[in-house]
């Protein structure tokens, strides 16, 4: 028990996208209401989201953008050195998650619509009785 | 032309495009550019893998950019082989499509070849693509479109089915780009064939290991391997059945494509069988699914719901080979992927002429087919026989390979499997047989007059073309097998 701690403290990052994660498929398994499910969808993209975030942070660095680069006092006798720059890579990645999620979270929600239509209820017990009639 | 190997992918993403804007001046437009993006896309195809052959893979870099930062497609005789399957399939359907697009979405005909268009963009992407994020993107262009196309289908069910494959495939393509994310820790590149020079030196690390599972779990998820195959029968029987008879035989099969790629070229199979005990167990999985989906299949009393478990069944087949960890099992595995791919769209063909007569395919009702629909039972009968492997179709040869490879191995259970499936589904399509060749012609449906039992009705003309052209390739593939595998399977895994 003494050894997890310092572990959990240690790695905090990784522990938090996994309860997130877990949160979220918790809400796509057990909630009834449709709503809720895909709200635990988000959630569940979303964890993985932080986890590439935080996967290119380092610590005592900076953001990616070199200063004075554009003709400052010292542009050129500045040296770059990549361990000052956090890396930018899997924040780029993450834009295009994030659209690949938005576009998720907007079709599930135009088929939400369209089964609410037809059944007029999103609880998923409705519906199943309504489709074993 | 250096261009080919990314014409394949663009060219349908610009028909998409076009289409679009073309519906604005006249919506029957759509059709044609639909067709003439996909033309070029087998043309390109079937000259990307003429070049293969000929002077080995071709790597090409988008936009000038070099490998480990760019993103590049990488086509070997695998990708070459699998690319002009798919874009094949994709044309053949969409001729065929015209008249049942015409009856089942009416009103929508326009998106539906739109969101087609797409979809095929993201399968041949994902094709082509040697880039592991581009992969996952491409991966999810596929799963949107079919999501938007299985909605399409069944006006009460379609939507609901829809949701429910919304759920388990954001779970399936979250857990690959988890893997991914784990790869990227690891070696710091997304490339394919850098991340695999890099993991050589990485081969004791946890956190490779941890990147493996969750990226093979995110696949099985999304090909629909035995336990995680439940959000398949209700999504594909659903479906408009134009739809049905593209996603059906290449969504699977190309998620297949995509593990053996990761095996092969990512991972390394040396990696993979270093402990054999991972292996075996999902050998001893893919029996069990390959008996599942067999027995499933058998119970089901819809024609499209039967089929759909058959695929659950042949998916057991293609993991169980590529698992077996010897030469002879992968190169099953890789024939099968081809020629499950056409027997499934052939079967589906002769599916979707019975669905445009008869609305819909319980058992019960395809009473006297053979006499209405001679032509198309033919066809029926052709792809029947070989996913039951029957010997002069395609579907014997590859299931030959697998037993070899099991054997092999000693996996002997897998075998078994192998020949008890084969023989329910000689039960399950000589049942079908028996309700269309014997029973008399509606019986039931008494409100006919009783003078129309041999009335020949078939499916319009360019479904049954296509029907019977794929039927006979189940044929010509088959006597061709050998040297398939002698020109594109052996110098591949060399």
């Amino acid at each position: 028990m003494t050894d997890l701690l310092p572990l959990i403290v240690a790695k905090y990052n990784y522990w938090l996208y996994v309860i997130l994660m877990m949160i979220g498929l918790y809400a796509m398994i057990a909630k009834n209401n449709l709503i809720k499910k895909v709200v635990g969808m988000n959630i569940f993209q979303t964890a993985i989201i932080l986890f590439y975030v935080s996967i290119g942070y380092k610590k005592d660095a900076t953001i990616p953008i070199i200063q004075n680069a554009h003709g400052g006092h010292d542009a050129h006798a500045a040296v770059i050195h990549a361990i000052d720059y956090i890396n930018p890579l899997p924040h780029v990645l993450m834009l295009t998650a994030i659209v690949v999620s938005v576009a998720t979270f907007g079709v599930a929600m135009a088929l939400a619509v369209r089964i609410y239509q037809r059944y007029q209820t999103l609880e998923e017990d409705e519906l199943r009785m309504r489709l074993s009639e | 032309m250096d261009n080919y190997p990314v014409l394949i992918v663009v060219a349908p993403l610009l028909a998409a495009l076009f289409a679009g804007l073309a519906v604005w001046i006249e919506e029957r437009l759509s059709y044609p550019i639909a067709l003439t993006g996909l033309a070029i896309s087998v043309f390109s195809a079937f000259n990307v893998l003429m070049q293969v052959i000929t002077s080995g893979p071709i790597q090409y870099r988008m936009a000038g950019w070099a490998p480990p930062m760019g993103i590049e497609y990488r086509i070997d005789l695998l990708n070459a082989m699998v690319l002009l399957m798919v874009s094949g399939i994709g044309l053949l359907n969409l001729v065929a499509s015209y008249k049942s697009v015409k009856q089942e979405t009416y009103d929508r005909a326009p998106s539906f070849y739109i969101v087609y268009l797409l979809f095929m963009t993201g399968l041949l992407g994902v094709t082509a693509t040697g880039d592991l994020f581009n992969l996952y993107v491409l991966i999810e262009i596929t799963s949107l479109t079919s999501y938007a196309m299985v909605a399409m289908g069944d006006r009460d069910r379609g939507p609901l089915a829809s949701l429910n494959y919304v759920f388990i495939g954001v779970i399936g393509a979250s857990f690959y780009l988890l893997g991914v994310g784990y790869l990227y820790m690891q070696t710091g590149s997304l490339n394919m064939a850098d991340v695999a020079i890099i993991l050589q030196s990485h081969q004791g690390s946890s956190i490779v290991l941890t990147a493996f599972i969750l990226c093979i779990i995110g696949l099985w998820i999304k090909m629909a391997f035995f336990p995680m195959h439940v959000w398949l029968p209700n999504a594909y029987s659903y479906s408009p059945i134009a739809f049905a008879r593209v996603v059906a035989p290449l969504m699977t099969k190309v998620m297949v494509y995509v593990m053996i790629r990761l095996m092969i070229t990512v991972f390394g199979l040396d990696y993979i069988f270093k402990s054999p005990f991972f292996a075996d167990a999902v050998v001893w999985l893919a029996s069990v699914a390959i008996i599942f989906g067999a027995v499933m299949a058998l119970a089901q009393k819809n024609l499209k719901k039967m089929l759909t478990y058959i695929i659950v069944c042949e998916i057991g087949y293609m993991v169980g080979g590529a698992w077996m960890g010897n030469q002879l099992g992968m190169t099953g595995a890789i024939l099968h992927i081809l020629n499950d791919a056409l027997m499934t769209f052939a079967m589906f063909l002769a599916v979707g002429n019975i669905v445009y007569k008869l609305k819909d395919v319980e058992l019960s009702n395809l009473t006297g087919l053979f006499g209405k629909m001679p032509w198309t039972m033919a066809g029926f009968v052709l792809a029947a026989f070989s996913i039951i492997g029957v010997p002069p179709t395609c579907g014997f040869f590859s299931k030959w390979y697998l037993i070899l490879g099991a054997f092999e191995k000693g996996a002997y259970h897998f075998a078994a499997a192998l020949v008890i499936s084969s023989l329910i589904c000689a039960v399950l399509f000589f049942r079908v047989f028996e309700i269309c060749f014997f029973s008399p012609p509606s019986e039931n449906s008494g409100h006919k007059e009783s003078h129309s039992h041999v009335a020949m009705a078939e499916a319009p003309i360019s479904m049954l073309i296509v029907s019977g052209f794929v039927s006979l390739s189940l044929i010509v593939v088959g006597l061709y097998s050998g040297t398939i595998v002698n020109t594109i399977i052996i110098p591949f895994l060399k």
